[in-house]
């Protein structure tokens, strides 16, 4: 096949696309441009948005022997991603920006253009797996625990899956690393990407702040009386305890927790730990990895973080939205996080969560 | 079969040359020394600045060795307005970024002002403009640069009406791609500087030249050793040197064949996409270089597909990043973003034929379709 290597600049994408070379198929490395004004060099541990990065999947490439090209997408990335992150924040939820990128760039403008051009899809360094079986070609979980990010790529469509191609899901990412090593890619030991690539300082707050204000507003229990002020109510998350600066302690002084976030009156409402647990998760906005769900309930897994636990559920779709009934109780779930369903390691599809109780 | 069609970017350096650079190469003697191997590679040199100096029109006094063409742009910029002690700086809308960028700096670092001089939609210099401006401040203005021949488009810009408005202020020009392609005479055309590449006329990286007016002293960016009139210190790239004239001095280019082979280019362009125009058709170009615009395309797409069907091209500008921007040039000539970035230069050079321009053509119909598809998306 013909096929375009997104190529970070990173370990991952650089070891993708030997595989696929290897694999036989004709590769292109491409390098996304995302940040409309990129930064020189790489701080912390951020990746993507760097001409460094530029630099490190360019010399990968030429490691690999295969043509290297930088696709501008900083408009689509600005548009699709970066706007949805503020104005999901601005609204009171809580965004992944790195769903949103992969269901608005990575394999939708990326994989369109791709195959407009003449390509047959997009190898990327993802940690799933597809599976072709009864039910066409399926996503699944990674073999290493610890990387797997089938859950945010919970957001691509059979058509989508069709032209991906993920190499590293049977990997352990250690011997990833030891593999880019005996390639001699340069990135080898390359430090992995963490945060959200377009916050260069890595404080998600003071990001924040700087483009939404920092307006005053009450923080309040849960019977309106109001027991502190927050500067800027997105830069609280919900289950959040310390750095509260609350000047009303509780009568039997437990801790208390951000329970919810009001953008429309400004206001943070505080209260006890149970307070935050919830056992149903309501979805809208449901995008099937493989064939869709009914009503009818069927026993999976419900993961809500990127690395968080795979939770015991019974889910159904109700003609409108995807529910999750867990098990046990789960606490501190924001409206806007992803609620991901799993069938044993089969990623059943996605849903953005609009509602728990 | 693959093609290489980006001859302004660079092109294959000429048989006579790789003769003369390896033969130096081998050849002791740093060419200010005073003994015998250093007064052979002297030799060497100054034969080689006679050839240029031959070649160019110009006294061999006046060449000065850089190791660009961006550094003679460098110097010569700087070094005039810092001569003059005037604040006004005038260059065309189209220059190469090796005289707009110096310009820019010394606005931002040394107070200058710096007007750009529009083009027409033919991408020829306003000439009017630049009389008027001339009538109003032209007791303020520290030097005129205009490129004798433009990098993306072959246009030609007049430049000798260009230095008999100035009258006595110092012009400079950019002639890095006319030099050896079309005809260049600093004498004919009285201007105070001009700069030329090597690696632009089947020469080796590395080495341009600054042509200045003998006894015309400007500050020097590079200090040290004193070489070259004291403007560019520095020991002499004599393998370099003499292998850029023995580039300069060949009659590989052959200016006539160049310009058939673009015409064939181009008819066959128009007729296997009939909504694409040829960017400065209507003005007095260089013979290799062919802008197309192709509507309703992105030109790093159409790259990319050009180079999988092995035909190298390019699309002009790109930032510091790699990402492909529309090109300066275009939008002066009156281009939207959106048809500036659907703009790709092909340029011939000295050994193209006509089966590369006929490859070309048989490989564009595919890449244009496909081209179209993907800026659909």
């Amino acid at each position: 096949m013909k096929i375009i290597a997104a190529m970070s600049g990173g370990v991952d994408s650089a070891v993708a696309a030997a595989r696929a070379v290897e694999a036989g198929h004709e590769v292109i490395g491409v390098h996304l441009a995302l940040a409309s004004n990129p930064q020189k060099y790489r701080s912390g541990a951020r990746g993507c948005c760097t001409i460094e990065d530029s630099h490190d999947a360019r010399r990968a490439a030429d490691k690999i022997g295969i043509p290297f090209y930088i696709w501008d997408m900083a408009e689509e990335f600005h548009d699709g991603v970066v706007e949805n992150f503020l104005s999901e924040y601005a609204a009171g939820r809580t965004p992944n920006p790195c769903l949103r990128c992969n269901e608005k760039i990575k394999f939708a403008a990326v994989l369109d253009r791709a195959k407009a051009m003449g390509f047959d899809g997009v190898v990327t360094g993802h940690y799933a797996r597809t599976q072709i079986g009864p039910m066409g070609k399926t996503l699944h979980r990674a073999i290493d625990p610890l990387k797997d990010q089938s859950y945010v790529l919970a957001v691509l469509t059979t058509e989508q899956i069709n032209g991906a191609i993920f190499p590293l899901g049977d990997t352990e990412k250690v011997d990833i690393r030891i593999e880019a090593e005996a390639r001699g890619l340069a990135v080898a030991q390359k430090p992995d990407s963490h945060d959200i690539c377009f916050v260069p300082s890595g404080d998600n707050a003071g990001w924040l702040r700087d483009r939404l204000g920092s307006e005053v507003g009450p923080i309040v229990d849960n019977a309106g009386n109001k027991i502190g002020e927050h500067k800027g109510a997105y830069t609280y998350t919900i289950g959040q305890r310390k750095g509260l600066g609350l000047t009303v302690p509780t009568a039997d002084g437990s801790p208390r927790f951000v329970l919810k976030i009001e953008p429309v009156t400004n206001t943070v409402v505080v209260g006890a730990r149970e307070e935050l647990a919830v056992s149903k998760l309501v979805g809208e906005k449901t995008i099937w990895c493989g064939p869709a769900v009914d009503e009818k309930p069927l026993h999976g897994f419900a993961q809500v973080r990127a690395h968080g636990a795979a939770l015991d559920c019974t889910y159904y779709f109700d003609g409108k939205n995807l529910v999750a009934e867990l098990d046990k109780p789960l606490l501190g779930i924001a409206n806007g996080q992803a609620l991901v369903i799993y069938d044993g390691d089969r990623v059943v599809g996605s849903a953005t969560i609009c509602e728990s109780a | 079969m693959s093609v290489y069609l980006d001859h302004a970017a660079t092109t294959p350096i000429f048989d006579v040359a790789v003769k003369a650079m390896t033969d130096a190469l081998i050849k002791v003697g740093n060419p200010s020394s005073l003994h015998t191997e250093g007064r052979s590679t002297r030799k060497d040199v100054e034969d080689a600045r006679e050839l240029i100096a031959k070649s160019v029109g110009c006294l061999p006094s006046e060449v000065i060795f850089t190791g660009s063409g961006t550094e003679a742009d460098n110097a010569a910029i700087k070094g005039l307005f810092w001569k003059s002690g005037k604040r006004l700086i005038l260059i065309s809308a189209i220059e190469h970024h090796a005289v707009l960028d110096p310009a820019r700096w010394l606005v931002e670092h040394e107070g200058a002002e710096l007007i750009e001089i529009p083009v027409n939609k033919n991408g020829v210099l306003d000439l009017d403009f630049l009389t008027s401006l001339i009538a109003k401040r032209g007791d303020e203005v520290a030097l005129i640069s205009v490129m004798h021949s433009n990098n993306e488009t072959g246009v030609i810009q007049p430049i000798a009406e260009v230095v008999k408005i100035a009258g006595d202020i110092p012009v400079h020009t950019d002639a890095v791609q006319s030099f050896t392609k079309t005809q260049l005479s600093y004498q004919d055309l009285g201007v105070t500087s001009m700069a030329l590449s090597a690696h632009k006329v089947g020469g080796p990286h590395g080495i341009g030249a600054l042509i200045l007016k003998r006894a015309y002293e400007i500050p020097a960016l590079l200090h040290g050793g004193g070489q070259e009139r004291e403007i560019r210190s520095g020991t002499l790239n004599a393998p370099a040197i003499v292998a850029f004239a023995a580039a300069a001095a060949s009659k590989n280019y052959d200016a006539n064949r160049v310009n058939e082979l673009r015409k064939r280019f181009e008819e066959g362009v128009l007729l296997s996409a009939p909504d694409a125009y040829i960017n400065g058709v209507d003005a007095q170009r260089l013979p290799g270089i062919s802008n197309v615009t192709f509507p309703g395309t992105q030109s790093d797409s159409l790259l990319l597909l050009m180079d999988s069907e092995k035909v190298s091209c390019s699309t002009g500008a790109a930032c510091s990043a790699g990402v492909h921007r529309p090109s300066h040039v275009l939008l002066a000539m009156g281009h939207t973003e959106i048809s500036a970035q659907s703009s790709l230069r092909f340029s011939l050079g000295a050994n193209s034929t006509a089966a590369d321009v006929d490859f070309a053509l048989s490989v564009l119909p595919k890449v244009i379709e496909r081209g179209r598809a993907a800026n659909q998306k």
